[in-house]
C-alpha cells in the first residue's frame, strides 16, 4: 500500500469511527440520519477493501488463471461470460427483495441501535462472507446449486436433511410475505385496488411481449409501470367513491383466501402471462424504488425520532416478542445474513462470473448493498413518530381497536402520542386508520411518504407515496409467492417422488395441479392461522420466519467451512467457523426458547397450555370467542412448537455431519474436495 | 479540433454506459445478451441453426421459471 491509500483508508476509518460514535453516543436528542449513512457507508468500503479481499486472496487462493464455468462452459445461454458491472446488478436484484425492507422495521421496537449494530456486525462477518463463499465453491463446481453441493461433499443423508430445511423455509417464507401484504392491503380500497389492477396490467404485458412484440422488455416495462401509475392515481378515486370501495374493501381472512387462490391459479398458469411480466414491473419497481429512497435520505436527511434503545429491549415489545439475544438476531435477517441467498449464490451467477478474482465484488459486494438497503429501512421506521410506528405496529389484543385507547397505552409505554396524531397521519395517507398495521410494509410505507413527500411532492403528494410504496411491495411479494408457490410445488414432487416416482413428472397436468394444491394448503394454512390471530400475526410468525432462514444460512456456512477444511486451509477457515458458531447458537436458543421458555409470550407450548388449562377449566380465555376457537389456537401452538424444534434439530443434525466431515478432512493428508476444472483439467 | 474529440469521446463513453446499463436491466430480468449468444454460435457452432431474437426470448424465459433443474431463486 502506497502512502497515499495509507492516508486516505484512515481517514475513511477515521470518519466512520467518529459518525458511528455520534449515532451510537446520542441520547436524549434526536440524530441526523446522515450520520447513520456517513458510518455504515465508511464501514462498508473499510469491509470490502480489507476483510473481502483478504478472504479471496488469503483463503480462497482464488485463482485469476483458472477458467470459470462461464468459459468452461460457454452455450450463449446459461453460461456466458459477463461484464462483472453487469453481473453485479443482476446478483443484487435477484438477493434483493422484501426481507431487508421489514427485518428491520420490525427490529425498530428496540430502538435504531440494536438493529443497526447487528446489520453491520452480521453483514461483515456472516452474510456477506456466507453469499461470497457459496458463489466460490458454486463457481468451483460448474454452477452446482447448494443442495447438490451438500450431497457432493457432506453425504446423501446432510443432502436430505437440507432439502426438507428448504422446503420448511419455502413455505414460512411464503404464508409470512402473504401475511405482510394481507395486512397491509386490509380495509384499504385504495391499496387492494391498485394491487389488483396489477393482474390485468401483468397479462396485457405477457402477451405484448410474448406475441405482439416478442421481447421488447423496455417498452413493455414502460408501458406496465405507465399502467401502474395510473390505477395508482386511481385508487384514491376508487376509495373516495363508496359504491366502487366496497368492493375493494376487504377484510383480512378474505384478502387471504384471495392470496391463496390467485397463488394458486397464477403457479399452474404458464409462466409467460403472469410470472414473468410481473416480475420484470416488480425488478425494475424494486430498483427504482431503492434508488429513490436512497437519493431522498441523502436529500432530505431526516432525523431519527425512535430513540437508540426503547425499553422493549428487555424483550417485552408488542411488535414480536422476545429479548434482544436471540431474537434480535433472527428479526434481522436480510440485510445482516439470510440463508436464501445462498440458494442464488449457487444459482445463476456462478454460471456467468468471467473471472474468480471478481468473487469478492459481486458476492461480497452485492450483499454490502443489500445491508445498505436495510439500514434505510431502518432510516425509514425510524424517521417516524415512535408513537406512530407502535400504533401501526402493535396487534389490536396489545393496543385496542380505537385511537383513543391506542394513544392512551403507547403515551404509557412512554411514547407521548394524542389520538389526533394517529388520525391525523391516517388522513395524509388516504386510509381509514393506521391501527394494527403489522407486517412492517405499512410502517416503512409511511416512512417512505415522509422522506420521499419532503423533497417531491409535499403533504399533497404524502397518500400517493404511500400507496406507491405499498404497490411496490405488494407487487413483488405476489412475484415471490407465485415463484414459490412453484418452488415448493417442485420440492413437493420430488420428496414424494421418492414413494411415488410417477409424481415427479413436471410436464403431467394432474401433478402440477395435485402439487400446487398442496403447496398452497401448506403455506395457506400459515397464512390463515396468521391472519386470525388477534396479536396480529406477524408477532408469532416472524420469529419462526428468522429462525428458518437462519437456518438455511447455518446449513450453508457449515457446508462452506467443510469444503475450506476438505481444501486443507484450516488454518484460516476461522471466516466460516465464526459466523456458522452464532448462526447454530442463535438459531437453536430461539428454536428452544419458542418450544420451552416458561412465559407464554415466547414459548408456543407455554401458550398453548394456558389455554389448554382454561379450557379445562371451563374458560374461554381472550382472544378466542368460543371453544372452538380456543381448540385451534392450542392447535397451531403445537404446530409451532413443532416447527421450532425441527429447525433445531435439522440444525444440530448439520453440524454433526459437518463435525464428521471436518474430522475426516483433517485425516487425510491431501485436498479432498470435489472441484472440477483447475489445472488438472486444462487437458480436457 | 481536439474539443470535438473530447465531445466524441465523451459521447462515445456515455453509450457504452447506456449499454451496460440495459444489458444489466435485461439480465435482471433473465435474458442473456443476444449478440454475445450469437457470436458463440457462429464461432464455436457454425453448422447449427441459430435462433432468431424471439425463439431466443422465448426460449430464455420459459428456462428463468423453471424450476425443474434445480434452478432456485430466491425472494428476500
Amino acid at each position: 500500500m502506497t502512502l497515499r491509500e495509507k492516508l486516505t483508508w484512515g481517514g475513511v476509518a477515521l470518519l466512520g469511527a467518529l459518525s458511528f460514535a455520534i449515532v451510537a453516543l446520542a441520547r436524549g436528542e434526536s440524530v441526523n440520519a446522515a450520520w447513520l449513512v456517513v458510518a455504515s457507508t465508511c464501514i462498508y468500503f473499510i469491509a470490502y477493501r480489507f476483510y473481502a479481499v483478504f478472504i479471496a486472496d488469503k483463503v480462497f487462493g482464488v485463482d485469476a488463471k483458472r477458467l470459470t464455468p462461464a468459459y468452461r462452459r460457454n452455450d450463449g445461454l446459461d453460461y456466458v461470460p459477463t461484464n462483472r458491472w453487469v453481473l453485479f446488478g443482476h446478483h443484487f436484484a435477484a438477493i434483493a427483495g422484501a426481507g431487508p425492507l421489514v427485518g428491520p422495521v420490525l427490529a425498530a421496537q428496540m430502538g435504531y441501535l440494536p438493529g443497526t449494530l447487528w446489520i453491520l456486525a452480521g453483514v461483515v462477518f456472516a452474510g456477506a462472507v456466507q453469499d461470497m463463499t457459496v458463489l466460490f465453491l458454486s463457481t468451483r463446481r460448474d454452477g452446482k446449486s447448494l443442495a447438490d453441493m451438500i450431497r457432493a461433499e457432506m453425504g446423501p443423508v446432510a443432502g436430505a436433511i437440507g432439502a426438507v430445511g428448504v422446503l420448511l423455509i419455502c413455505i414460512i417464507v411464503l404464508a409470512v410475505l402473504a401475511l405482510v401484504v394481507v395486512n397491509a392491503l386490509k380495509g384499504s380500497p385504495w391499496g387492494t385496488f391498485t394491487v389488483a389492477c396489477t393482474i390485468p396490467i401483468a397479462i396485457f404485458m405477457g402477451i405484448y411481449c410474448r406475441f405482439i412484440r416478442v421481447g421488447r422488455i423496455g417498452e413493455m416495462s414502460v408501458i406496465g409501470v405507465a399502467l401502474l401509475l395510473l390505477s395508482l392515481v386511481y385508487g384514491r378515486t376508487v376509495a373516495e367513491t363508496p359504491e366502487i370501495a366496497v368492493w375493494f374493501d376487504l377484510s383480512g381472512p378474505d384478502l387471504a383466501l384471495l392470496v391463496i387462490a390467485y397463488g394458486f391459479v397464477a403457479s399452474v398458469l404458464p409462466v409467460w402471462l403472469l410470472l414473468a411480466p410481473r416480475d420484470y414491473l416488480s425488478t425494475f419497481l424494486k430498483i427504482g424504488t431503492i434508488l429513490l429512497l436512497a437519493i431522498g435520505i441523502i436529500i432530505v436527511r431526516p432525523n431519527l425520532e425512535m430513540p437508540a434503545l426503547t425499553k422493549f429491549i428487555d424483550g417485552t415489545g408488542p411488535v414480536w416478542s422476545g429479548s434482544i439475544f436471540p431474537f434480535l438476531f433472527i428479526t434481522i435477517a436480510c440485510g445482516a445474513v439470510s440463508g436464501w441467498h445462498s440458494l442464488i449464490a449457487s444459482g445463476t451467477t456462478p454460471k456467468m462470473i468471467e473471472n474468480e478474482n471478481q468473487i469478492a465484488l459481486i458476492g461480497y459486494g452485492a450483499m454490502l448493498m443489500e445491508s445498505a438497503v436495510a439500514i434505510m429501512a431502518m432510516i425509514a421506521a425510524c424517521v417516524i413518530h415512535p408513537g406512530i410506528y407502535f400504533a401501526m405496529n402493535s396487534g389490536g389484543a396489545a393496543i385496542g381497536t380505537d385511537v383513543v385507547a391506542a394513544a392512551q397505552t403507547i403515551s404509557n409505554w412512554g411514547f407521548a402520542v394524542t389520538p389526533d396524531m394517529l388520525t391525523q397521519v391516517a388522513n395524509e395517507i388516504g386510509e381509514k386508520t393506521i391501527l394494527s398495521r403489522t407486517g412492517g410494509a405499512p410502517t416503512l410505507a409511511v416512512g417512505m411518504a415522509t422522506i420521499l413527500s419532503a423533497f417531491l411532492g409535499g403533504k399533497v403528494l404524502a397518500a400517493i407515496w404511500y400507496h406507491f410504496a405499498i404497490l411496490f411491495e405488494a407487487l413483488f411479494i405476489l412475484t415471490t409467492v407465485d415463484a414459490g408457490t412453484r418452488v415448493c410445488r417442485f420440492l413437493i414432487q420430488d420428496i414424494v417422488g421418492n414413494v411415488i416416482p410417477s409424481f415427479r413428472a413436471t410436464e403431467s397436468w394432474v401433478n402440477t395441479i395435485v402439487g400446487s394444491a398442496l403447496s398452497c394448503l401448506l403455506w395457506g394454512y400459515f397464512l390463515y392461522a396468521g391472519v386470525i390471530d388477534p396479536l396480529g400475526g406477524i408477532w408469532t410468525m416472524w420469529p419462526l420466519f428468522g429462525t428458518a432462514n437462519q437456518m438455511l444460512a447455518a446449513i450453508a456456512l457449515v457446508l462452506c467451512t467443510v469444503v475450506l477444511f476438505k481444501m486443507k486451509k484450516q488454518r484460516t477457515a476461522w471466516v466460516t467457523i465464526v459466523p456458522t458458531v452464532w448462526l447454530v447458537i442463535c438459531t437453536v436458543t430461539a428454536g428452544l426458547e419458542k418450544v420451552f421458555d416458561p412465559d407464554w409470550k415466547v414459548g408456543f407450548v407455554a401458550n398453548a397450555n394456558r389455554f389448554a388449562d382454561a379450557l379445562a377449566a371451563g374458560k374461554v380465555l381472550a382472544p378466542a370467542k368460543n371453544v372452538g376457537e380456543m381448540s385451534r389456537i392450542i392447535f397451531n401452538n403445537y404446530l409451532d412448537a413443532g416447527l421450532s424444534l425441527l429447525f433445531a434439530i435439522i440444525v444440530v443434525a448439520v453440524v454433526i455431519f459437518g463435525i464428521i466431515e471436518v474430522i475426516k478432512a483433517l485425516g487425510s493428508p491431501k485436498d479432498t474436495t470435489h472441484e472440477v476444472g483447475g489445472a488438472l483439467a486444462a487437458g480436457e | 479540433m481536439p474539443g470535438m474529440r473530447i465531445g466524441r469521446k465523451v459521447i462515445e463513453q456515455a453509450q457504452f454506459v447506456c449499454e451496460r446499463v440495459a444489458e444489466t436491466a435485461r439480465l435482471m430480468v433473465g435474458v442473456p445478451d443476444y449478440e454475445a449468444y450469437v457470436t458463440h454460435r457462429k464461432a464455436l457452432h457454425p453448422s447449427l441453426p441459430v435462433m432468431t431474437y424471439e425463439e431466443f426470448f422465448r426460449e430464455r424465459q420459459d428456462a428463468r421459471y423453471s424450476v425443474s433443474n434445480g434452478r432456485m431463486r430466491g425472494c428476500c
